[in-house]
């Protein structure tokens, strides 16, 4: 039998892309179908990803580009191993220095001085 | 395929209609209940107006572009009686454009029931003249432009319903008709892309001078065009979102930049640019709302707006019908009284983009020849103005750069 849990797809939008966007949640070491411009069957994934979210097709090493759409949507801060979530934890902008301290979860702006 | 041929109004200027409506305007807040009491019950009238009491060169501009846009058949403008902003003299722009205008002050009618009943007596006229005046006349493809707006964008917005709005403006560009996409603010970090694109060299100068404005904006109010929703649902940076955003704009040159209440020079595809330009008093928002933006597409002369949202939206639009497109599969069946076009389809690979794309057109052709669309349907017809500068457009160039 087959232990891997049953997983949504990921649509993939260009054939040079290193993420892939998923179309409903991922478990944890679930196999993910590649669906899309692409030459690739699956990736496990390697944590538990939301439909929405960004999984790693291949591995991306640190200060490499991270592309969707065929364009460069920011810069890997740490090395990103096939399967991981890709996100604000290991994905910055290359012109919004604001958003990297944001919540991985709720994406919520750091609490500030104006709350206190 | 839709034969691309159906029975519009033709007006005195040469413009085509889809629709034939009678337009309440309110001239200041305090005359807005009374302008919305007339409009209430009356079938095919619509209202918008100008909160402020003292004028705004933009906000005049953007309710004339509106009075005499080819949807609309006659006007009839309220006042208050104190407000700078003159209702006689828009219904004296109206007129000129020949089309049929009333206007008064409620000081000088006697209050909120008798300036409603004399409101409701002056739209009763101006129906039946607007519908004796009615010239109907066969419009094609070649005489449509549509605008495409974005809001509640969630992961499906750039895999699905932007990308489903790209592919139907590329066919209706290619059928010669004219396509507006706006939202500058969401193109930051595309410069290169944005520019390639340009149609002719004067159009690359509009598209970076459009980008470096958006761009100084976003350093200058401190934010980039991105939300804590955006983020929750998956958008990482604002390159990404940009990206996605992007899409709706299809795949065929832009033409060049236009700015608020300003019609493109031509046909083709075209953006819209809505940032305020500098002002010693650096007043206005880009995009407060998604209903400022669908109503900038409506005064450069949209007949009909896309609404892209992943996560659903309630909204319609005054003046022009809004046909909302969403990417999102349980969005659509959550919201199907409100939702016109399940772009997510593409998704569950049921339909390919092309398909998509051309079932899309098709329905525009369908609310063009007067088939309502869902917001239409439910009486939607939001509409939203406030203060905002903008330099003076230049009308023969097109954009200033």
């Amino acid at each position: 039998m087959n232990d891997v849990p049953k997983s949504p797809s990921a649509f993939q939008l260009n054939a040079s892309d290193n993420v892939a966007t998923l179309l409903g949640e991922a478990p944890a070491a679930s196999m993910v179908a590649i669906v899309g411009v692409t030459d690739r069957a699956e990736v496990v994934a390697r944590e538990k990803i939301a439909m929405g979210h960004k999984i790693a097709l291949t591995a991306i090493g640190e200060g490499e580009t991270i592309t969707k759409f065929g364009v460069v949507i920011g810069i890997a801060s740490r090395r990103i191993e096939p399967g991981e979530w890709v996100h604000l934890h290991n994905c910055r902008s290359q012109l919004d220095e604001r958003s990297g301290a944001f919540d991985l979860e709720t994406g919520a702006p750091p609490k500030g001085a104006e709350y206190a | 395929m839709h034969d691309g041929k159906w029975q519009g109004f033709l007006r005195a200027d040469g413009r085509k209609g889809i629709r034939n409506h009678i337009l309440v305007v309110y001239t200041v807040e305090c005359a807005s209940f009374v302008a919305q009491e007339i409009a209430k019950g009356e079938p095919g009238v619509q209202v918008i107006g100008f909160p402020g009491c003292y004028d705004n060169d933009y906000a005049i501009r953007l309710m004339l572009a509106l009075a005499t846009h080819p949807n609309i058949g006659g006007v009839l403008c309220v006042g208050l009686g104190c407000e700078y902003t003159q209702p006689h003299r828009i219904a004296e722009t109206v007129r000129q454009s020949g089309r049929p205008a009333e206007a008064f002050f409620i000081q000088e009618k006697g209050g909120t029931r008798s300036s409603v009943a004399l409101g409701k007596e002056l739209i009763l006229s101006l129906r039946a003249q607007a519908d004796a005046d009615a010239v109907m006349t066969e419009m094609t493809w070649a005489d449509l432009t549509i605008g495409a707006e974005c809001g509640g964008s969630d992961g499906t917005s750039g895999l699905a319903g932007n990308p489903v709005v790209g592919k139907a403006f590329d066919r209706l560009v290619e059928r010669g008709g004219t396509a507006i996409f706006e939202e500058t603010v969401e193109m930051i970090g595309l410069r290169d892309l944005m520019v390639a694109r340009a149609a002719s060299p004067t159009a690359a100068q509009q598209l970076g001078a459009a980008y470096d404005k958006a761009f100084n904006y976003s350093k200058a109010v401190r934010q980039c065009s991105v939300a804590p929703g955006n983020f929750a649902g998956g958008l990482t940076t604002i390159e990404e979102k940009s990206m996605g955003a992007f899409a709706k704009g299809g795949s065929q040159p832009i033409e060049g930049v236009i700015r608020v209440s300003e019609r493109p020079p031509h046909r083709g595809l075209w953006i819209l640019d809505s940032v305020p330009d500098e002002h010693f008093m650096q007043f206005g928002y880009t995009n407060p709302n998604d209903t400022e933006g669908i109503m900038d597409l409506i005064a450069a002369g949209s007949q009909m707006v896309l609404f892209i949202t992943g996560r659903g939206s309630v909204i319609g639009s005054a003046v022009a019908p809004l046909i909302k497109v969403t990417g999102n599969e349980r969005t659509y069946r959550n919201m199907t009284e409100d939702m016109d076009f399940n772009a997510g389809r593409v998704l569950s690979g049921e339909l390919t983009m092309d398909q998509a794309g051309n079932e899309l057109l098709n329905l525009i052709a369908d609310v063009a020849a007067g088939e309502p669309s869902k917001p239409e349907r439910l009486g939607h017809r939001e509409f939203f103005l406030m203060y905002k500068h903008q330099d003076v457009p230049s009308l023969e160039a097109g954009c200033r750069v």
